[in-house]
């Protein structure tokens, strides 16, 4: 029997992988509420938002800028605003044009894409093949409670993370833009007949989910301390198992999966005898359960609103 | 004199698959053009290896099609085998079914090198290992096809282990290995040899390889207080334990495998990579025969990408390759045969010789240290002069 602190050292490390899963698993869930896409390179956009994070660091030190509370920000702001950009771009250029035809096609579409991403990094960004250093630009250090070793990066990127989360909700329950989301989400017909433009609302949604990506993949480069083109794969797999988990369509089911997704690949590795080989097939397995016995998810049927 | 143009010319064949003709290369113009191919990762989380391990072989190409002694002028075929077993058997199967290619510089993934074993056999083409490591690569069979010039991971372990406990005096092992062939069989070997040397090893973790999150495994390790936290397994990976062991506080000495030594490891791994450890078949690049030749003509040939530990091991079997043809002509068969034979053969890695295996008999393997983000040879480091100490020493007298 491992001991209680063990236990919960295991816990918070998985609660570390949650956190980046959600906010990659609330892109996918609301790309799927608004338009009902499965939008497969969002896990490549997300490797581009680390990678763009790279790069505007990068910058900032050549332009003499090194105090992380400036640096950061900036970071977070440029990375966000050249992923939600990419977003609305694939929106325009893989989802929109498809709408008619078969969910095949766009799925094809949005995966290739995520290709084209991945493989773009490889060959342009100097050296693309190499796993690149990320900075270490949070506080280093940490303390012990109840026996379980707490870094401060580590309460930084919860902190980060849970805040992005919560300006999600806030955007989507308490603005305009939220409600013309949430309006499309639920009867895009309607919502147009309404006033909103279905158009903007969409480019809108993109934005916002594909700029979570940016936030979650700049947050894996500081806890990682290291970034590769070929991390948005299995991110993107992940991401979208967790929203799947949650309820796709459910901002708080996606968060849920991401968190419950992260917890369960870290205690299968943790306890079960030689799970360390079978975390992921422990963690899809639950994901197969889930769309057999509760295909909605956990969220998914007690939901008002689809978002 | 090989001039850049000519490299590039070379290079450009390799992209786009066609013979290089025209003006400008008088001394191949009339030459029979014989296709080699090249299969290794130049995609996916190995791919600096692969690169550096392709511009090795290109270079040996362009050299031979710059030599007016040359009997025929050779064009590359570069393949992509991505690490992956089902990729590298789609590669093999390509390069076997052209009938111009007479021979192939193949894998530096183990997991694929022994994949595409039966391939290689069944189209009868030559294949040359110049970075897998992986004993039934060689050992597995008695093909007449298959060749290896790099070591294998048997003498590897054997120093790795005797050199952890009879020299570094550590007792107590905690593995982490990736689970594909390569992962598995180093942490046997490795695992046999401490425990004959008189060490313990207190657990062995699989984990998938380009896995990102090594927490939980760290966690699990931390909790046994090893004296040596060991992890076979390539680069990207190596990196990720590394950096993940420091964050989570494992006081131990990281020690991996050849598939960590490489200058992206120090790179990526920044300040964390400092006294790591690892072990490699041969010499240092510049301490071959001849290193320093190849490393001047590769940093001429003005490539992006470093050559790599294993550069110099494919840039030696696309010569053997071709010696092999110019000797015997272009025939799969009497290429297979001629190579099998090697004996003694003069090459910037020091004397080839091949055993009835194919494997090459070389018996020294290079112990590394980390230091100021550079890989130093044991014997060289101020780790062993006694000016620094390693980590794992370090954490044993807290």
């Amino acid at each position: 029997m491992p001991a209680p602190e063990i236990v919960l050292q295991q816990a918070f490390n998985g609660l570390m992988l949650g956190v980046m899963y959600a906010l990659i698993a609330v892109g996918f869930t609301l790309f799927f509420g608004v338009l009902d896409v499965i939008h497969f390179s969002h896990g490549d956009i997300f490797m581009l938002g680390a990678f763009a994070g790279l790069a505007l660091l990068g910058l900032w030190g050549a332009a003499g800028l090194a105090a992380a509370p400036v640096v950061l920000p900036l970071t977070f702001a440029g990375a966000m605003l050249v992923t939600g950009l990419v977003g609305v771009a694939a929106e325009r250029a893989c989802v929109k044009p498809l709408a008619r035809s078969a969910p095949l096609m766009t799925l094809l579409a949005t995966l290739s894409l995520g290709l084209v991403i991945r493989e773009a990094i490889l060959i342009f960004y100097p050296r693309g093949a190499d796993p690149k250093p990320f900075p270490a630009l949070l506080p280093a250090g940490g303390f012990d409670v109840a026996g379980v070793f707490v870094r401060y990066e580590n309460l930084a990127i919860l902190g980060i993370g849970f805040g992005a989360m919560i300006a999600v909700d806030l955007v989507i329950n308490r603005t305009r833009l939220g409600a013309a989301i949430r309006a499309v989400a639920q009867d895009p017909d309607a919502a147009q007949m309404m006033g909103v433009n279905l158009d903007r609302t969409v480019d809108w949604t993109f934005f916002i989910g594909s700029a979570l990506a940016a936030i979650a993949g700049i947050l894996n480069g500081l806890y990682y301390s290291e970034i590769h083109f070929i991390m948005g794969i299995m991110g993107g797999v992940i991401g979208f198992s967790a929203a799947a988990i949650g309820g796709l369509g459910n901002v708080y089911g996606a968060i849920l999966g991401g968190l419950l997704f992260g917890v369960l690949q870290t205690m299968a590795a943790a306890f079960i005898p030689r799970g360390s080989e079978f975390r992921d097939v422990v963690a899809f397995a639950v994901v197969m359960l889930f769309l057999i016995f509760r295909p909605t998810g956990i969220l998914g049927e007690k939901s008002v609103e689809r978002v | 004199m090989i001039t850049r143009r000519d490299f590039l010319r070379t290079g450009a064949a390799a992209g786009i698959g066609v013979a290089v003709v025209g003006r400008g290369i008088p001394a191949g113009a009339q030459k029979k053009v014989i296709k080699v191919s090249f299969v290794g990762p130049l995609t996916g989380g190995t791919a600096s290896n692969g690169l550096g391990g392709r511009n090795s072989f290109l270079l040996a190409l362009t050299e031979r099609n710059a030599d007016p002694r040359s009997k025929y002028r050779y064009e590359p075929v570069v393949l992509d085998d991505e690490c992956k077993p089902t990729v590298a058997v789609q590669a093999a199967l390509r390069a076997s079914s052209d009938p111009e290619v007479v021979a192939s510089v193949s894998h530096y993934c183990s997991v694929v090198a022994i994949a595409t074993v039966d391939t290689w056999h069944k189209a009868g083409v030559p294949s040359m290992v110049w970075g897998a490591v992986l004993p039934d690569i060689t050992y597995g069979h008695t093909h007449v096809e298959i060749t290896r010039v790099n070591g294998t991971m048997i003498n590897q372990n054997q120093v790795a282990g005797e050199f952890a406990v009879k020299t570094l005096g550590f007792k107590t092992f905690s593995l982490i290995h990736d689970t594909t062939d390569y992962g598995r069989a180093h942490a046997k070997y490795f695992g046999e040899f401490v425990e004959k040397a008189g060490g313990r090893i207190l657990s062995a973790q699989g984990t998938a390889k380009d896995q990102k999150d090594y927490t939980a495994e760290l966690t699990k390790a931390k909790a046994e207080k090893p004296e040596v936290l060991w992890y076979g397994g390539l680069t990207p990976d190596g990196v990720r334990v590394k950096v993940q062991m420091d964050k989570l506080g494992v006081r131990a000495q990281y020690q991996g495998t050849s598939g960590i030594k490489s200058d992206t490891f120090n790179e990526t791994a920044a300040a964390s990579a400092e006294g790591s450890l690892a072990f490699v078949e041969g010499a240092p690049t510049e301490k071959l025969p001849g290193g320093k030749k190849f490393l001047a003509a590769y940093e001429k040939a003005g490539f992006k990408e470093p050559s790599e530990a294993y550069g110099p091991f494919a840039y030696v079997a696309a010569n053997l390759i071709i010696d092999a043809i110019e000797a015997v002509g272009p025939d799969r068969a009497k290429v297979a045969q001629r190579l099998k034979r090697t004996k003694n053969a003069d090459t910037i890695i020091g004397p080839v010789e091949f055993d009835e295996h194919g494997q090459n008999t070389v018996a020294l393997t290079t112990k590394y240290v980390s230091q100021d983000g550079k890989w130093v040879v044991w014997e060289d480091s101020e780790y062993a002069g006694g000016k620094r100490t390693l980590p794992g020493h370090k954490f044993k007298k807290m």
